[in-house]
């Protein structure tokens, strides 16, 4: 029996991806980029780099970019906190996960934006925990109810405490990478097994155009180092601050993005880098950056594609919408977006969750979006010929009151071919009178509530929850923080 | 000056043009004409036209900014053969602008800038990744009246609160308003913190702005 072909879509042909990558090689020779971070030029210039240290310019040579590609793994495996659950990053694996540091949520009673508190956060890690279409969680929101200073480990203090999933995460200051690895490691047991079964990705974005900043710099350095995969976050926003076309905002990203890869291979050789993204179209009238408008979703594929054929793992924030409530918008932009980031086969998908472009969260479209995210994982499946005869034998004894909700072949099918949905409504109509009449935000946030009172949280066993506290507690006491939340 | 003179300056608005802009301000002075009059009745009904152009949806923000970086090339010709009182009339007022410390964002805060001065104000851009201090010393240095904080980060926006505060604490309060905005920032924040402006966006950091000069 063949197996199933798996769906598949790519944007670029190869001499456009040649052309893309020709351009890229020439600017970063000979325009190169700027990081801010002095260690960061000395590990440039250390590597034969051409530096102009007053202009904290670096000039990156083709080789040894090439150098630094061939050493960076083609994928990455990450483990969820138990050490026991794996996900490969890499190949044409999918894997979708709630998008990133919302500042607001919507609350579900009054349907409005507020500013999210860590309950919230608790609330999310619950949910990426129990839902199980993510694959990872991530620290999608910023509790305003802890200082700014320990925003960025306060939120991987309560993903490690409410969901055991793979993390997507990153630093909001420099300090902040410390206490993060550690509160990783003490998960895992360790540095070296954090190294061996990482367990969080960080996110790191490019200033665009053509700038690493001090703090992402940092973030790559340390992460390489502590063996902690970093995302590339390139986020040029077209005709704002990457050229209007798609081609050539592509070859900005790709500048960009290798930049910093060289810098993480440069850190730590064989550092484990994903090849990823945040860039979007831009509004010209409201001068806002749409996630969900299909230019933003192309670049998204396009730069995905040729990470692939640089062989690196990629990533795209796609599947998330900039609707402001939870309505038919937010739908087509998320359902739309995660379509095509699986049939691009992006190995990280961020976005789920989220409306608002980037920065606010809601609970139910979570649930709703996790739908979406199941309904991508099959179509990936694509169309396996489970028998062979596929059907004829079926047809051998047809009559025409033959009926297939009887056949033994129907028993030993129906449920490994289709989805089963509760969510949508499958309904006929007067059911749905009968049942309340009620739309699909109403029964995703029913959906939340049963989550939230029926599935307990996966802790962490009290030694190492004891040990999180202490590594946060010591984090706050030396950011000058005196009483936390939780 | 003729009217085709005149029509001329406004076209190099409406085309978004620079250096014509700056070429027919040359000339102008040149031919010893009236600086009042070339603004007057040549380049600001320009920029009234692009105005309009934006209301009925004919222009988006790349011909915007474009007519605005035409006028400030005029205005940088004309200005010096302005007579004191006259350029002051002219512009709504000063204000200095920039992002907080420890913020790189600056598209948000660039565009609100484009689009005070293509109304009339005068923009003191600081830049990004600004110091509460730069910013008081700036206002104090130039006579700004007003000053506008950008800010995109939870972080970040702490700063406008200390720098209303600042200004409370070196007993300089009244003397300017502040202005605050940035994806997170809300009226709310705005009210608790006590600035005496908020806009959501450009065109509401614009209508901010004259509300706080009592132009509007
Ligand atoms: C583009 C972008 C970047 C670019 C910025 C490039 C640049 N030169 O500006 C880069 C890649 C550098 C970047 C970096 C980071 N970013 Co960023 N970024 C964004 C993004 C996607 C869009 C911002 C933008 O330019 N919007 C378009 C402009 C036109 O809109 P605007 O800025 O809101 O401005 C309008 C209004 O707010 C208002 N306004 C703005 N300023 C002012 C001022 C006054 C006085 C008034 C009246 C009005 C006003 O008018 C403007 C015009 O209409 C936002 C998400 C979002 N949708 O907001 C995240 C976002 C702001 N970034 C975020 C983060 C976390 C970061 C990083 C920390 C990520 C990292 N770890 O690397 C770094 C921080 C670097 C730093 N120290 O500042 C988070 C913030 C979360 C938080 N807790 O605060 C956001 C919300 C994304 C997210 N959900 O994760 N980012």
């Amino acid at each position: 029996m063949t197996a199933a072909v798996r769906p598949k879509v790519e944007l670029l042909s190869p001499g456009l991806i040649d052309r893309i990558l020709q351009e890229a090689w020439l600017i970063l020779e000979r325009e190169g980029v700027l990081f801010e971070n002095a260690e960061a030029r000395a590990l440039f210039r250390d590597a034969g780099a051409s530096v102009d240290e007053a202009g904290q310019r670096v000039r990156i040579g083709r080789r040894l970019v090439e150098a630094c590609l061939s050493r960076t793994p083609e994928s990455v495996t990450l483990y969820d906190r138990t050490g026991e659950e794996s996900f490969r990053v890499g190949g044409d694996d999918v894997h979708f996960d709630p998008g990133s540091a919302g500042t607001r949520v919507v609350d579900h009673r009054t349907g409005r934006e507020r500013p999210p508190v860590s309950e919230d956060l608790v609330t999310l890690a619950r949910l990426a925990d129990a839902l199980p279409n993510f694959h990872f969680q991530s620290t999608g929101l910023v509790a305003s109810d802890v200082p700014p200073v320990l925003g960025d480990s306060w939120r991987v203090y309560l993903a490690l405490l409410y969901s055991a999933k793979p993390i997507v995460t990153g630093t909001f200051r420099v300090e902040g990478f410390g206490p993060m690895r550690d509160m990783l490691a003490a998960a895992r047991g360790g540095p070296e097994e954090l190294r061996r079964k990482p367990l969080a990705i960080f996110d790191a974005c490019p200033s665009p155009p053509l700038k690493w900043s001090h703090l992402t710099s940092q973030s790559l350095i340390d992460s390489a180092r502590a063996g902690i995969p970093s995302e590339l976050i390139s986020m040029g926003m077209t005709g704002a601050s990457s050229p209007a076309t798609i081609a050539g905002t592509l070859v900005q990203h790709v500048v960009e993005n290798l930049a910093g890869l060289v810098l993480c291979q440069l850190a730590a050789p064989g550092a484990p880098v994903i090849f990823g993204g945040s860039p979007s179209s831009f509004d010209m009238r409201k001068g806002t950056t749409p996630m969900g408008a299909i230019e933003t979703m192309m670049i998204d594929m396009a730069y995905a594609q040729i990470g692939k054929a640089l062989h690196l793992p990629t990533h795209a924030y796609m599947a998330l919408s900039d609707a402001k409530t939870p309505d038919a918008q937010a739908g087509y932009e998320s359902g739309i977006g995660a379509v095509l980031a699986a049939l691009a086969g992006i190995n990280v998908v961020s976005g789920p969750g989220m409306l608002n472009y980037e920065s606010a969260v809601s609970f139910e479209k979570l649930v709703i979006d996790d739908e979406i995210c199941g309904m991508s994982y099959r179509l990936l499946e694509g169309i396996t010929p489970r028998e062979d005869p596929l059907a004829e034998h079926l047809f051998r004894e047809f009559k025409p009151e033959t009926q297939f909700l009887t056949l033994p072949h129907t028993r030993k099918w129906y449920r490994i071919e289709h989805r089963q949905s509760p969510l949508p409504d499958r309904d006929t109509y007067d059911a749905w009178v009968a049942a309340g009449a009620k739309d699909l935000p109403e029964r995703a946030s029913e959906r939340v509530r049963e989550i939230l009172e029926g599935t307990p949280a996966r802790r962490p066993e009290a030694g190492l929850a004891d040990e999180l506290r202490r590594i946060i507690v010591d984090d706050a006491r030396r950011s000058g923080v005196a009483s936390l939340p939780l | 000056m003729d009217l085709t003179r005149f029509q001329a300056m406004s076209q190099a608005v409406i085309d978004g043009d620079r250096e014509a802009a700056a070429a027919l301000a040359r000339e102008a002075l040149s031919r010893g004409f009236d600086a009042q009059a070339a603004v007057e009745n040549g380049f600001i009904p320009g920029l009234q036209k692009v105005g309009s152009l934006w209301e009925s949806g004919e222009y988006f923000l790349p011909e915007l900014l474009a007519a605005a970086e035409a006028m400030k090339a005029a205005m940088a010709v004309l200005r010096p053969a302005l007579e004191a009182g006259r350029e002051a009339a002219l512009s709504l007022g000063k204000v200095v602008l920039g992002t907080i410390e420890g913020d790189i964002h600056d598209i948000g805060k660039n565009l609100v800038g484009a689009l005070l001065s293509a109304n009339g104000f005068e923009v003191v851009d600081l830049g990004a990744d600004v110091k509460i201090d730069r910013f008081i010393s700036a206002a104090e240095e130039t006579g700004a009246s007003i000053i506008g904080l950008s800010a995109l980060l939870t972080t970040t926006m702490l700063g406008q609160k200390r720098l209303v505060e600042e200004l409370h604490s070196r007993g300089i309060r009244g003397k300017f308003k502040v202005l605050v905005g940035g994806a997170p920032v809300t009226q709310k924040w705005a009210d608790d913190i006590g600035a005496d402006g908020y806009g959501e966006n450009a065109l509401a950091a614009v209508r901010a702005a004259k509300a706080l000069t009592g132009r509007e």
